[in-house]
């Protein structure tokens, strides 16, 4: 009775949650949302199931209950009800089957005038590629790769020249337009994630992967990695900006090119050294999350893959060769640049050297960052 | 029917010194007793390293030595213990080692070294994989499905020497289970007493006969992509390994493919699921129809979708690689062939309702727990409906969808079967009664708070939350009240893990104190309960083996003293009115 009692309030309770959950699927952003309503309808066809069959065995067990002297039915099967189970099964699978399949024909055919977009993934950041003005994406390869060149162009390919290297972890977007991305990994395995577009796909070294979409809501969404690539994992951040046409050509002539790498906006070096004066670590912070630092070194003093900054400076800490070293802006320089040069004891030596490498003045803006994150109450 | 220890039959089965018979025991009775504790053992690691997890993940950087190399080492081993080093070991070195010679009327298994070397093959591979934590950098990091490159690179803990010792572990473990498997496939082939036909044996020993098929055919699979990963980790080869830049450092490795590892892998990794689930089903088909005093409806057609599942089970693995850049075509092929394997798994669930129907049903603990299976294995098997359609997948794969699907159906069910099982034939083992009111709670506590655990985050991945994240710092998609959420979680989660004492607790205790057992408790119709000793002798049946005339499912006899009749009485027995032994009452019981 108590087992009957249970199944019937799980079912309640299940339904209920279901109709109150504030945790359901993010708005929609691309033209998927054929995969929403696939979603859907399977999400009605096994609630029918798994509250028919739980209600079902609960009456049993009220139903068919031991009582004293009643023994149970002597039946052993029923062919014929069996084969009507097995033919509705049928049914309601192909009846799930069919929408599902009919989107996913739609959803490995990318239409032939998409715009290309590349997106490389390294650990733990990610590199966003244009095709330029003749609409060729140049050719690369792993072993061009260098910290000049973290896509592995190559150097010789004139279709390469005017592709666009976006700087930063955010890549813009037209609306209504279609996207074929590309995707490639210089290391390990990772996913392009933006949970609003529906549609994702591995990035596998060694092999380039695609899907496509049209964004169909402007916005600035999330970009997760969403395939295990390491400690950095959850801090693999980056953003996508859907915007209208103009917006987007502004922001694409602003990008710089392979042939064409320092384009930096005048107007945009002038606004920040402006808000710099009242912020000095404003540059770092933002040089910090765009170059994926954030993904392992915390600023509130929680444990990360790498030593959290927060009271960084100036504290003396002690070096995996037994040493100790009190951190200064030249330690701080060293550990940039070269990485593995002298690693905190404890924390393993996984810390990849800057591609690009920074500049003298970005460099200098992480460093300043740094040391305003002063420990607080920590000595 | 007296079978004095003393007495040595043609079979060798005669006396045995403390050495030989509860060490180097050549008795399948004692190694699945060996075999169980160790997985047992090993699986309360595995539930340690779970509840750690849950700790960062409801209240993160609280408990400030798990750091996330430490996070991803639990999440692995936790992983890697549960699928292979508990549930594998549990249900074919376990219940298979245990039931297959009792329930065929067989002395023992056909190569009894065989079966105790393959124990201590078992033993040698769980101790090489608990060293993992005491090699420096501890263990891999890689997640259970142990991809490359990530899993041999920088950047993933335990890429030194944690993934070595995991591979060497996974390897020897193989050749344990390979051993073993052979002995009971030939063992149900070929020792099967008098009258045991094919078409007469429980669905127990089907669904264990059918995953040791799988078992032999399957692992060889994850045995070559193990070395194969150990050459590319050791001699530099790629195998799995492209031209890669890892950390800035361009390295040796060029023309493997990290896809070919995840067809072998999963080519493994499917019917491993049916490994664990094919078993569990055949001991819930018997606990229902013990229980409920009924035959299993249409044992034929169970049985033949044992074997279905089993065949299909090997043409669905890359329902896992839907998103992994495989050929796209492959996703029209392998939903097809995922969502056809839902008919015959469907056909089961329904039989086992369908054997209640009209039933005398008894809400015993191996019944509770039975119920619980068919509950949570609905709901688990429902939502892989989400994740077998390719296009219904993609939105969801890597989210937590994926945890709570995996978990209700081959984690919280088989688990449900498992303690089933045990309840069930404990009496047999130990020849002593379990304390029913721990048993009860243990059922209560742990099927409800699998709901209560499993069943949210089904909605924290539909929202699209990523699994195999040590934080979710700051994500501007996921709300707060999902932080909540997972802080409701993790209490259940230690609650219920801590209620899985009570289970090892009450074995143990009954063990000694536990009220002294009748040989057939359950007025079971199989033949393992009609053992002349409980528990068994070695050698099992003194000194002649029985015949059996039936099915072991004849419940639900409507004239007659009894309800049911065993598998080794026949005809004439029958007639004569002597269907039961005196001393097995068929009224009387409690419940």
């Amino acid at each position: 009775m108590g087992l009957a009692l249970a199944l019937v309030l799980i079912v309640g309770a299940t339904v209920i949650f279901h109709l109150v959950s504030p945790w359901w699927q993010t708005p929609i952003a691309s033209n998927w949302a054929e995969m929403d309503a696939a979603l859907g309808l399977t999400m009605i066809i096994t609630a029918v199931a798994f509250i028919v069959i739980n209600l079902f065995i609960a009456y049993m067990l009220v139903r068919f209950r031991h009582r004293d002297g009643v023994r149970a039915s002597p039946e052993h099967g029923n062919k014929k009800l069996e084969w009507w189970l097995v033919a509705a099964t049928t049914v309601g699978v192909a009846a799930l089957l069919a929408p599902g399949l009919s989107v996913y024909a739609k959803l490995i055919a990318a239409p032939d005038q998409a715009q290309l977009v590349e997106v490389l993934g390294q650990q733990w950041q990610w590199h966003f590629r244009l095709a330029g003005k003749d609409g060729k994406m140049g050719r690369s390869d792993v072993r061009f790769v260098s910290a000049g060149n973290p896509y592995g162009l190559n150097p010789d390919d004139p279709d390469g020249q005017d592709d666009v290297l976006v700087e930063g972890q955010e890549l813009h977007l037209p609306l209504n337009r279609p996207v074929k991305v590309l995707l490639r990994s210089q290391d390990v395995l990772h996913d392009f994630y933006v949970p609003q577009f529906r549609t994702r796909m591995n990035m596998v070294p060694g092999m380039m992967t695609t899907f496509w979409l049209t964004p169909t809501v402007a916005g600035r969404f999330e970009v997760l990695c969403a395939q295990l690539c390491g400690v950095g994992h959850p801090n693999m951040r980056g953003y996508v900006v859907v915007e209208d046409e103009a917006s987007y050509q502004k922001w694409l002539a602003a990008q710089p090119t392979l042939a064409a790498p320092a384009a930096r906006p005048a107007g945009g070096a002038g606004q920040a050294a402006m808000a710099d004066a009242a912020d000095p670590g404003r540059q770092g912070r933002l040089l910090a999350q765009a170059r994926g630092c954030a993904a392992c070194h915390s600023v509130d003093g929680s444990a990360g893959v790498g030593p959290s900054w927060k009271g960084l400076y100036g504290r003396t800490e002690p070096m995996s060769d037994g040493s100790t070293v009190k951190v200064d802006e030249a330690y701080l320089r060293e550990s940039i640049v070269t990485p593995q040069a002298r690693v905190v004891k404890g924390y393993p030596p996984v810390m990849p050297t800057p591609t690009p490498p920074f500049s003298e003045a970005d460099l200098a803006a992480l460093v300043a960052y740094i040391k305003t994150l002063h420990g607080g109450g920590a000595p | 029917m007296g079978y004095g220890s003393a007495q040595v039959d043609e079979h060798g089965h005669g006396p045995q010194s403390f050495w030989t018979k509860y060490v180097w025991s050549q008795d399948h009775k004692v190694i699945a007793v060996q075999y169980s504790i160790t997985a047992i053992a090993v699986g309360l690691v595995a539930l340690v390293l779970s509840d750690l997890m849950r700790l960062q993940l409801g209240f993160p950087g609280k408990f400030a030595f798990i750091d996330a190399n430490r996070y991803y080492q639990f999440m692995t081993m936790h992983g890697m213990i549960m699928v292979i080093y508990l549930l594998t070991a549990l249900f074919l070195g376990g219940f298979g080692n245990y039931l297959i010679p009792l329930m065929l009327g067989a002395r023992d298994m056909v190569f009894p070294f065989l079966n105790m070397l393959s124990y201590w093959c078992y033993l040698l591979a769980v101790l090489i994989l608990i060293s993992s934590f005491f090699v420096p950098g501890g263990p891999t990091g890689a997640g259970w499905t142990l991809y490359p490159p990530q899993a041999i690179l920088p950047g993933t803990p335990g890429m030194d020497w944690g993934i070595i010792v995991m591979l060497v572990s996974l390897v020897v473990f193989i050749i344990a289970a390979t051993m073993g498997g052979l002995n009971y496939v030939t063992t149900v082939l070929q020792a099967r007493t008098r009258g045991m036909t094919l078409m007469r044996m429980p669905l127990t020993v089907w669904g264990i006969f059918v995953a040791t098929i799988l078992a032999l055919l399957a692992f060889p699979a994850l045995f070559v992509s193990g070395v194969m990963m150990l050459l590319d980790k050791c001699l530099g080869t790629s195998f799995f390994m492209p031209a890669v830049v890892s950390m800035g450092q361009h390295l040796g490795h060029q023309g493997g493919s990290p896809l070919l590892f995840q067809h072998l892998f999963w080519f493994f990794g499917h019917p491993e699921v049916y490994i664990v689930a094919l078993p569990a089903f055949g001991i819930i088909s018997d606990l229902i129809s013990v229980h409920a005093r009924k035959c299993i409806f249409g044992y034929r057609m169970m049985v033949w979708a044992i074997i279905i599942i089993g065949g299909l089970s090997f043409v669905v693995w890359a329902h896992h690689m839907y998103i992994s850049g495989m050929h796209p075509y492959f996703g029209f092929f392998f939903a097809t062939t995922t969502l056809i394997i839902a008919v015959p798994t469907a056909l089961k669930v329904y039989n086992w309702t369908l054997t209640l129907w009209r039933g005398d049903i008894h809400l015993t603990v191996p019944m509770l727990f039975a119920i619980g299976f068919i509950s949570t294995f609905l709901i688990g098997g429902l939502t892989g409906l989400f994740l077998g359609n390719v296009s219904v997948d993609i939105p969801l794969s890597n989210t937590y969808f994926v945890v709570a699907h995996f978990h209700m159906v081959m984690g919280v069910s088989p688990v449900l079967a498992v303690f089933g099982g045990i309840y069930h034939w404990y009496p047999k083992v130990a020849g002593r009664m379990f304390h029913e009111g721990m048993a009860r709670l243990h059922f209560w506590v742990t099927f409800l708070g699998a709901y209560l655990i499993f069943f949210p985050m089904h909605y924290l991945g539909i929202l699209g939350m990523p699994r195999r994240y040590y934080a979710y710092d700051n994500y501007a998609f996921i709300p707060s009240s999902a932080q909540e959420l997972n802080a409701y979680i993790t209490v259940v989660a230690i609650i219920v893990g801590l209620f899985q004492l009570l289970f090892i607790f009450n074995l143990a205790w009954s063990r000694f104190h536990g009220k002294v057992a009748d040989g057939n408790p359950w007025r079971a119709a199989s033949l393992e309960w009609t053992t002349p000793d409980t528990p068994p002798g070695h050698g099992n049946w003194g000194a002649t083996l029985p015949v059996v005339y039936r099915g072991a499912y004849s419940y639900g006899i409507q004239d007659g003293d009894s309800d049911y009749i065993p598998q080794n009485v026949g005809p004439e027995q029958i007639e004569e009115g002597a269907a039961q032994p005196a001393h097995h009452p068929a009224e009387g019981r409690t419940i």
